[in-house]
């Protein structure tokens, strides 16, 4: 799935023009970092990303990608399959460390802090950068133990009603609470695609995490339950720093305040998100946004 | 032998009907270019034309088999002196035997009389005519077979669908072979076991606390009562297998999670079909490890340390059973746990957990049934095993809870019960199929808990 040809991955410091060649020229490269069309920089970041290259072995995934996600807003990844978005949301929390051949160089911060630095411990950093994957993966545990499975391994709490309070805290946020209050015993699989996502998200906030990274956390759900999942991404926006890869446009549309385009491992654009979809800068962008591929 | 030959005659006119066949179908629709006018492949015709030849001339050859012997037998018998038929069956077998022997030029035994030779004579003429008979009566079957096969090709007739279902019955009656083999076995074991349930009641079988198998020719002889209680057998039984699972539930255990979740690809490929070599040593091969080397050194550190350690002990075997048994725990748990999705493992360090904490408290629950399986079925290859206790853990059958001194189990006593001359009538000997009945039920028992549990949880993550 993120196979990057060796002859487009090369260039890494080539010109976006160049990179784009048979594409047609870059609209406006007065503001080009990196070859990233826009401005990658956020007033009030969270995390900042800077020259990040992750390899799968030899091949290259992501070349050279630069980005700040501020506080409290909502980033979205998109791009065509294969680009480098996943494998860059997944850089955030280090969860590519669970793959052996992946490496991955440059710099991550979180709040100042290199998350890539050799004295930082991978655990409290996933605590404080949580993670909602594509598929909903709830533990075949009950409701109740799929939400306190994060506070009981990070011992959060210290009793029992303390650990139900927090309980039904993320339940609520995830809004969940009033479909599950009086079932929290059954099974966490036994819920509908839809609930088990909630629940997925309701596990990731019950350790309070300053950051959320979401990686298509629609694409295996009905519109009904989509429209659910993005109402609360809208919701959590007001304590949480969302990043968000979908392969829906009109999502990235609706959920998001910047948008950043991938490109074959490359980070082609990067704006508000309302400037990307009526005035993209890049050719590449504007053909990705008007369908011509994808 | 000529038995043989005509099989091999047989097979021959079936390769035949096979070429005839193929033949045919493909000059019905005018060479090999026409193979779409047909309704099957011509190999189908081919087998078609085959099985007609075959299958119904086998059959009779089978059946014809089968029944001659007695009939035969039958005949001979018949013509016999009224004397002779008179005897009791047992004493009339022993003359049939005698003018079969004749027949084939055996050794007889005793004088040979006129009538025997007579007999002998029939009985040879006898057999060779339905020798003749049959010939004829197969080959001319396989011909018409062979030539009705052969009539019956046309390119509408639907010869794929009719070998596939002769197929289907040909894998029916595979599939019974083995489960009416399984059958008479526990039928035979079952009818012997009633036998011996006639002399020793059930109940001192079942619940007897002394073992001494053994049984008086004479009334005046040393030992002339038999003691036949299984409970010291099974207290041995579960004593072995306990401390065989100890061994290797942990050991297996946490050599599969290790294996599966921390060790790299390059070691696991080679370390896996390492571990999996220890399931291919011969169990008497383990035997002999556990007598020569395992009980000398117990009993030498026991001596050691003060203990009243036997030559021969529980521990012994048990120690060595279980390191047998540790590659089918190994291998069925890691096969489990890597079955646990990735998305578990994701999720539970996406929300910060620890390698291990991911291990305790995603992925061995969500295995849980899978690992419970694989013990049981262990558990039952525990109590099956036979040679490593024969060999280390002794025969006296002792009522004791104490690893250090020998035990002896159920199998181990089948064996001593079976090995040598023995006559299948005394309890003695039948003891051995009631101790195969309990060790077949409680077999069956466990394997069926086994697969309930694995069935019951099977779908724990979706």
């Amino acid at each position: 799935m993120l196979s990057v040809t060796p002859n487009t991955a090369v260039g890494v410091t080539a010109p976006a023009g160049v990179f784009a060649a048979g594409f047609g020229p870059v609209v406006d490269e007065s503001r080009a970092i990196n070859g990233t069309v826009g401005d990658i920089t956020a007033t009030d970041p969270r995390m900042t990303a800077r020259n990040v290259n992750v390899y799968y072995g030899d091949k290259l995934a992501i070349n050279n990608v630069s980005l700040d996600i501020g506080k409290n807003e909502v980033v979205a990844l998109i791009g065509p399959s294969g680009c480098g978005k996943s494998t860059f949301l997944r850089c955030l929390n280090r969860m590519n460390d669970t793959i052996d051949i992946c490496r991955v160089e440059g710099e991550i911060k979180l709040d100042e802090q290199n998350i890539y630095d050799r004295s930082l411990d991978v655990v409290p950093l996933r605590a404080q950068v949580g993670i909602v994957f594509q598929k909903p993966n709830p533990f075949p545990k009950s409701i109740y133990d799929n939400v306190a499975y994060g506070p009981r391994i990070h011992g959060l709490t210290s009793n029992k009603s303390e650990l139900d309070d927090i309980v039904e805290e993320s339940l609520l946020k995830a809004g969940l609470w009033d479909e599950v209050k009086d079932r929290l015993e059954e099974t966490g699989t036994g819920l509908s695609g839809g609930q088990q996502q909630r629940l997925c998200i309701a596990r990731t906030i019950a350790v309070a995490p300053e950051v959320i990274l979401m990686d298509e956390p629609c694409s295996a759900l009905d519109p009904i339950a989509t429209a659910r999942v993005e109402e609360l991404i809208d919701e959590l926006r007001e304590q949480y720093t969302i990043v968000i890869v979908t392969h829906s446009m009109q999502q990235a549309a609706r959920v998001s305040q910047r948008t950043a385009y991938f490109h074959l491992g490359e980070l082609v654009e990067v704006g508000k998100t309302d400037d990307i979809f009526t005035n993209p800068r890049h050719r590449l962008t504007e053909d990705y946004i008007t369908g011509r591929f994808g | 032998m000529s038995n043989t030959l005509l099989i091999i005659i047989l097979l021959g006119l079936m390769g035949l009907a096979y070429r005839l066949g193929v033949r045919r179908s493909q000059k019905l629709v005018g060479g090999p270019g026409g193979v779409r006018g047909l309704h099957s492949l011509p190999s189908y015709y081919g087998f078609f034309t085959a099985l007609w030849c075959g299958l119904p001339a086998l059959l009779v050859l089978l059946l014809w088999v089968s029944l001659q012997g007695g009939v035969i037998r039958d005949l001979v018998v018949s013509d016999l002196p009224e004397a002779v038929r008179a005897l009791p069956e047992a004493q009339l077998g022993l003359v049939i035997n005698d003018i079969q022997n004749l027949a084939q030029g055996n050794i007889v035994s005793g004088e040979v009389s006129p009538e025997m030779e007579r007999a002998s004579e029939h009985y040879k003429s006898l057999q060779q005519t339905s020798y003749a008979a049959l010939f004829v009566v197969v080959l001319s079957l396989a011909i018409a077979g062979l030539s009705l096969g052969w009539k019956l090709i046309s390119p509408t007739y639907r010869a794929r669908n009719r070998v596939e279902s002769a197929i289907k019955w040909l894998l029916v009656g595979c599939s019974t072979i083995a489960i009416f083999t399984t059958l008479g076995i526990v039928l035979s074991v079952l009818f012997e076991s009633i036998r011996f349930f006639q002399i020793i009641p059930v109940s001192e079988f079942l619940f007897g606390l002394e073992w001494s198998p053994q049984m008086a020719i004479r009334e005046d002889q040393v030992g002339s009562s038999g003691a036949f209680g299984v409970i010291p057998l099974f207290v041995g039984t579960l004593l072995i297998a306990l401390i065989a699972m100890l061994v290797a539930v942990p050991i297996g255990l946490m050599s599969a999670i290790y294996l599966s979740e921390y060790a790299g690809s390059r070691f696991r490929a080679y370390a896996k079909p390492l571990l999996e070599i220890l399931a291919g040593i011969p169990t008497v091969v383990y035997g002999f490890f556990a007598a020569l080397t395992v009980a000398p050194f117990i009993r030498n550190n026991g001596e050691l340390l003060g203990l009243d350690v036997s030559s021969e002990s529980a521990l012994a075997a048990g120690l060595v059973m279980g390191i047998m048994i540790i590659p089918f725990i190994s291998s069925l748990s890691d096969d489990v746990i890597n079955a646990v999705p990735q998305t578990m493992r994701d999720a539970s360090l996406g929300i910060g957990a620890t390698h291990s904490e991911t291990v305790k408290k995603v992925i061995l629950p969500a295995a849980l049934p899978g690992i419970v399986g694989g013990i049981l079925l262990a558990v039952s290859r525990a109590i099956g095993e036979t040679m490593i206790v024969v060999m280390a853990a002794g025969l006296s059958a002792n009522l004791t809870a104490n690893p250090l001194q020998s035990v002896t189990t159920v199998t181990v006593q089948i064996v001593t019960l079976l090995v040598g001359d023995q006559e299948f009538d005394s309890p003695k000997t039948l003891a051995a199929f009631a101790l195969g009945l309990l060790l077949f039920v409680v077999t069956l028992i466990l394997n069926v808990v086994a697969l309930r549990v694995v069935r019951k949880y099977r779908e724990a993550y979706e």
